[in-house]
């Protein structure tokens, strides 16, 4: 069946194997030729060594979600291989849409009143308050041209622990990024900032796992920078 | 065709009915032809504060379900002719008129009068829908309290959502100058930061509203007093004037330093 041209080609890299695959032929017999090939090879690999990692190229080849598992159940059948990372150029468009609204800004001009909730799908870009008792959520970054009153909630989906929170006067009742929740001191923070009107960033400090709220120019000084700040 | 303005709080208690039958006073003294709707069904006080309590025959609710004409239920004021009221009923709730009926009621009204000034019930629930639904402009009663703002804040927020209505203004009310001076009530400035909504003006606290509210009769028509003017001031802007605000600070007169001197306010 693949007498002239194989359908996984295995590389040996330094860091562990690359699986190139074969993009047009049947999905069966690629796990076929896949399984028959690692068979093949299985007594090349000590018995007691370290696990090697594995990377799968499935070029311009669509794998479902199903599909991806079952390749790593069936690599992970040989107890030392590991599986690293699936890539393929191929997405479909439900998912890039999804990564689409993601990425995008959305700016809205309005004031978020008390007992309003405003949710988007990506960064929020605020033109406007956000009053006490009202709610601005975003699955990105949040930045807020006027005062935060009110509650933030950014990266609210799961993997949203590098969102940050910016707002040109800082004076929310509560923050929230990623999982983590934080509320401001009840006396401290109140006077200086409403009277000298600084523009602050919140962000997830990942070493001590809380929010920290610090002027821009103070965060943008530090070397371990917020991830999505530094993305810009 | 007349402009229909409700009156309205989110909390209780701030003077949405005083405000109500003060502004209706100060339009009628004016020479408009006014009508006050009040929509508070089940705890009706705008017939009590106007001193008109003993001569309601229909009401609100009477009209709503067909059992009188429009005509028949309004109310005229025993000092102006050109003032006339609907009274809510007494006897049940909220959920006895639909939106959709005080519209219509208000829409009728518009016809005959040149303003009908529609007299909230605190909340925001049926009673608050009723009064805003045959609205064409709003305005929003706070007082210099976190609580009161807070609620205004929410209502101003639901005002926004009807298309109808024009963008709320808003009145403060109950300001104690002496409290202000101390720093112990809320700034003006700080309220309009947070509601960021046009000033339509300001009352001082006064207790000439209470005693003439248990009269029976607007304060507005006392003309020495300062909620009095403030209310004139109030009526004359929606008129279109332009009128500068009140200064808040109290002259220290000789006896008001007399006063000072001795600790009193």
């Amino acid at each position: 069946m693949s007498l002239n041209h194989p359908f996984v080609t295995i590389k040996g890299r330094k860091d562990g194997l690359v699986l190139v695959m074969d993009d047009s032929c049947a999905y069966n017999d690629l796990l076929h030729e896949l399984k028959e090939k690692l068979t093949m090879n299985t007594n090349m690999y000590q018995k007691n060594g370290p696990d090697i990692s594995v990377k799968v190229q499935a070029g311009n080849r669509y794998l479902s979600e199903s599909q991806r598992e079952e390749l790593k159940q069936m690599i992970h059948t040989f107890d030392y291989l590991k599986v690293e990372d699936i890539h393929s150029n191929v997405m479909t468009v439900e998912e890039f849409s999804k990564k689409k609204a993601q990425e995008r800004i959305v700016p809205i001009a309005r004031i978020i009143r008390s007992g309003q909730k405003l949710s988007v799908e990506g960064d929020l870009l605020l033109i406007g308050d956000v009053n006490p008792g009202g709610t601005v959520i975003a699955t990105g970054n949040i930045y807020i041209l006027g005062t935060l009153r009110g509650v933030a909630i950014a990266g609210s989906l799961d993997d949203g622990k590098h969102a940050v929170i910016v707002a040109s006067v800082m004076l929310p009742t509560q923050l929230k990024i990623g999982q983590v929740i934080s509320r401001t001191d009840d006396e401290e923070r109140r006077e200086d900032t409403i009277n000298k009107h600084i523009p602050e960033c919140a962000y997830l400090d990942g070493t001590i796992g809380k929010i920290v709220i610090d002027r821009m120019q103070a965060v943008l000084k530090k070397h371990n920078l917020p991830y999505s700040l530094e993305k810009m | 065709m007349g402009e229909a303005i409700v009156v309205t709080s989110g909390k209780g208690g701030v003077g949405k009915t005083t405000t109500s039958a003060n502004v209706g006073t100060v339009l009628a003294l004016q020479g408009k032809k006014v009508c006050l709707v009040d929509t508070d069904i089940g705890l009706r006080n705008l017939d009590v504060v106007m001193g008109l309590e003993n001569r309601i025959i229909y009401d609100l609710v009477d009209v709503a379900q067909g059992r009188c004409k429009l005509n028949q239920a309004l109310v005229k004021d025993k000092r102006f002719d050109c003032l006339s009221m609907l009274p809510a009923a007494q006897t049940t709730d909220k959920t006895a008129v639909k939106p959709s009926e005080m519209k219509k009621m208000v829409d009728q009204l518009k016809a005959d009068f040149d303003y009908i000034i529609i007299d909230c019930p605190a909340g925001i629930e049926r009673g608050f829908r009723n009064a805003v639904a045959g609205a064409d402009h709003a305005i929003v009663v706070t007082t210099p309290e976190i609580s009161s703002v807070r609620d205004a804040d929410r209502i101003i927020g639901l005002l926004e959502q009807e298309k109808q209505i024009t963008p709320p203004r808003l009145i403060i009310n109950r300001i104690r100058q002496h409290m202000l001076k101390k720093g112990e009530m809320l700034e003006i400035d700080e309220i309009m930061n947070i509601l960021a909504i046009d000033l339509l003006g300001i009352v001082l606290d006064d207790d000439g509203v209470i005693s003439s509210s248990n009269k029976g009769e607007p304060v507005a028509l006392n003309p020495s007093s300062k909620a009095a003017q403030a209310y004139r001031n109030i009526g004359r802007r929606i008129l279109g004037e332009t009128v500068p605000l009140m200064a808040i600070e109290e002259k220290n007169g000789f006896f008001q330093r007399f006063k000072s001197l001795l600790g009193m306010r």
